[in-house]
C-alpha cells in the first residue's frame, strides 16, 4: 500500500537538502540560523509520523516549532543569492528552443492528481487498497510532483537532479517562513479549541442576540461565521461553535428553518471570512510570497470586494430560501 | 472569557504587522496558560497540531519541477502563447480560470489547481502577458495587481466550488457534526445542493470583477504614463 507518510518524509528530505545547500551559501547573511531553520523543519516531518502514530511524545515537536518561530521572528531566516537561475534573455532563447514542451510537465500535475483522486480509491491489490484510504488526493499530488519532475528532466534534457533541487530551493527560500505558517495556524487552532475559545465566543454570540425576530438571528449566524472564521482562519473551526450557539437552537429549532440550507449557507458565509483573513495563510499569504506581491495583504485586498457582497448575498439567500 | 485574550494577541499582532510566526506562537502560549493548560500540555498540543496538519505542506513538492520548467522558459512560453490568441484579454483569462477552477472543484477535483501548481506557472503569467500584449510593458504595480487578482480567482473558485461536491470535507463535516450532535439524519446531497445558489452568486460577482480588471489595467497604465523601462516587461522573480 502506498502511504501518505512516504510523501511527508520526502518533504522532510527536501527541506534537509535545502538546509545542506543553504549552509554552504556564503552570500546569506544568516546562513547558520537559516540552515538550522530548514534542517529542523526537515526533521519535524519524519518525527511527526511517530507523533501521529502515538509512538512518540508531541512536546519535543512543540519545542522545535518554537525554535523555528524564534529564528524566523527575530529576522534570522535569511536568503542568499547562491541559488542562481537563468536570465530573462536565456529564458527567451530556451522558450524558442523547447516551445510548447515546457507545458507538458506542468499539465501532468493536474492530470495525475485527478487520476489518483478519482480512480485511486477503486484500485486494490490482493484485497488491500493500493493507496492509503482517505489520503488519495494528497498522495496524488505527491506522485504528480515526482512524475512531472521526471518528465521535465527528460523532455528538457536536464540530466542533473541538482539543477531541479537548486530551483526548488530558490522558490522555497522565496516563500521563506510562510511555507510553515499554515501548519502553525493549524496548531494554534488546536490550542484555541483545547482552551475553550470557541465556547467563549459562542456564549457572546448568543448574548448579543435579541429573541424572537428572524432576520437578526440569520445575520448573527452568517456574520458570526465570517468573523469567527477571520479570527480562527478556518471555517471548519467556526462551524460547530456558531451552529451550537445560534444555527441549531434558534434557526432550525426556533424558527423551523430547513436544516441543510441553513447549515450549507452558514458554512459558505464562513468561507467569505476565509477570503479576508491573514490567518488562512495557505490561501492568502503563501501566494503573496509565490507571486512576489510585496504587501502581505495584496491577495486579501483583491478578495474583499467579492467577500463582502457575497456575505450579504448569503444572508439574503438564507433568509429567503431556508424559511 | 479570559481565554479570548489569546485572540486579542493575534488581532493586535497582525494589526501591528509583527512577524506572524512569533504572533501565532505567543498567542498559542498565552491562550494555553489562560485556559489552564500546563507548559507540557501546551507543547503537546503544539506538536500534535503541527504533525496533524502536514498535508497543507505537500504543495512544496511541486516547487522543484515548477522551478525547472520556469528556468527553461515556461513563463516566456506562456506569454508567446497568449500573444497568438488575439481575443484573450487579462479579464477573460482570469474569468475563464475562475470558471474552470469552480467547475473542477465542484466535481471533486479540488487539488488539481492551486497557487504553486497553476497560478504561478500558468494563470498569472498568461494574465500578465495578455495585458502586455495590449499596453506594452506594464508598471510594476499593475503587474502585481494582476498577479494578486489571479491568486484571488483560484481561492474564490476553489472555495465556492468544493462545497457542491458531496464527498468532500465541508459537506461531510456539516453532516457528521450535525448528525452526531443533534441526532438528525441529513443527506450529504441536500447540503451540497444548497451550496449551489451561493456558488452561482460567487461566480457572477467574481467573474464580473475579473472581466472588469481589463478596464482597471487600462486606467492604471494610462495614469502611470509612458513606460520608463526598455525591457520586455518581464518581471524577474
Amino acid at each position: 500500500m502506498i502511504r501518505v507518510e512516504w510523501f511527508y518524509w520526502l518533504i522532510g528530505l527536501f527541506f534537509l537538502a535545502v538546509a545542506a545547500s543553504v549552509v554552504r551559501d556564503r552570500t546569506n547573511p544568516h546562513r547558520t540560523a537559516s540552515a538550522l531553520f530548514w534542517a529542523l523543519l526537515g526533521l519535524s516531518f519524519p518525527y511527526s509520523s511517530f507523533v501521529v502514530a502515538g509512538t512518540a511524545p508531541g512536546w519535543p515537536l512543540g519545542l522545535l516549532v518554537i525554535v523555528i518561530a524564534v529564528i524566523a521572528g527575530t529576522g534570522r531566516l535569511g536568503q542568499g543569492s547562491g541559488a542562481g537561475t537563468t536570465t530573462p534573455a536565456e529564458r527567451t532563447r530556451l522558450a524558442e528552443r523547447f516551445g510548447g514542451k515546457v507545458f507538458v510537465p506542468v499539465l501532468a500535475i493536474p492530470v495525475v492528481t485527478a487520476l489518483f483522486a478519482t480512480l485511486g480509491p477503486k484500485i486494490s491489490i490482493g484485497g488491500r487498497p493500493l493507496l492509503q484510504p482517505l489520503s488519495e488526493t494528497v498522495i496524488g499530488l505527491g506522485v504528480s510532483a515526482v512524475v512531472a519532475l521526471v518528465l521535465a528532466m527528460w523532455m528538457l534534457r536536464s540530466r542533473s537532479l541538482g539543477v531541479a533541487l537548486t530551483e526548488g530551493r530558490r522558490l522555497t527560500e522565496n516563500i521563506g517562513w510562510a511555507s510553515v505558517l499554515p501548519q502553525l495556524l493549524a496548531m494554534l487552532g488546536l490550542v484555541f479549541a483545547t482552551a475553550g475559545v470557541g465556547k467563549a465566543i459562542g456564549r457572546s454570540a448568543s448574548a448579543v442576540l435579541p429573541g424572537g425576530v428572524l432576520l437578526p438571528a440569520v445575520l448573527v449566524y452568517c456574520v458570526g461565521m465570517a468573523v469567527f472564521t477571520v479570527i480562527m482562519g478556518n471555517a471548519f473551526a467556526a462551524f460547530p461553535v456558531l451552529t451550537a450557539a445560534v444555527g441549531y437552537p434558534l434557526l432550525v429549532q426556533g424558527f423551523g428553518g430547513n436544516a441543510p440550507a441553513v447549515f450549507a449557507i452558514g458554512m459558505l458565509s464562513g468561507y467569505c471570512g476565509t477570503l479576508c483573513t491573514p490567518m488562512a495563510a495557505n490561501y492568502n499569504i503563501v501566494p503573496v510570497a509565490l507571486l512576489d506581491l510585496r504587501s502581505d495583504y495584496a491577495v486579501i485586498r483583491a478578495q474583499l470586494p467579492t467577500a463582502v457582497p457575497l456575505l450579504a448575498a448569503n444572508v439574503v439567500l438564507m433568509y429567503a430560501l431556508a424559511f | 472569557m479570559l481565554v479570548l485574550l489569546g485572540v486579542l494577541v493575534v488581532v493586535v499582532g497582525f494589526a501591528l504587522r509583527l512577524n506572524a510566526m512569533l504572533v501565532v506562537t505567543v498567542a498559542g502560549l498565552v491562550t494555553g496558560f489562560l485556559g489552564g493548560l500546563s507548559l507540557r500540555e501546551i507543547l503537546d498540543a503544539f506538536g500534535t497540531g503541527f504533525a496533524g496538519s502536514r498535508s497543507i505542506a505537500v504543495f512544496l513538492l511541486v516547487l522543484p519541477v515548477i522551478g525547472l520548467v520556469e528556468r527553461n522558459g515556461l513563463q516566456e512560453q506562456s506569454r508567446r502563447l497568449i500573444g497568438r490568441l488575439a481575443r484573450l484579454t487579462t479579464g477573460r483569462v482570469l474569468a475563464a480560470y475562475l470558471l474552470v477552477r469552480q467547475v473542477t472543484a465542484a466535481v471533486g477535483l479540488l487539488s488539481i489547481g492551486g497557487h504553486a501548481q497553476s497560478v504561478r506557472p500558468l494563470v498569472a503569467p498568461m494574465a500578465e502577458a495578455a495585458a502586455v500584449k495590449r499596453h506594452g510593458p506594464l508598471p510594476e504595480a499593475v503587474s502585481r495587481r494582476i498577479r494578486a487578482f489571479a491568486a484571488s480567482t483560484d481561492n474564490v473558485g476553489a472555495f465556492f466550488g468544493e462545497d457542491i461536491f458531496v464527498a468532500v470535507g465541508a459537506v461531510l463535516l456539516i453532516t457528521s457534526f450535525v448528525d452526531t450532535t443533534y441526532h438528525l439524519t441529513l443527506r450529504p446531497l441536500d447540503v451540497a445542493l444548497w451550496a449551489v445558489p451561493t456558488a452561482v452568486v460567487a461566480l457572477l460577482i467574481h467573474g464580473a470583477r475579473s472581466l472588469h480588471v481589463d478596464r482597471v489595467v487600462a486606467r492604471e497604465v494610462r495614469a502611470a504614463g509612458p513606460p520608463v523601462r526598455a525591457d520586455d516587461g518581464a518581471v524577474e522573480r
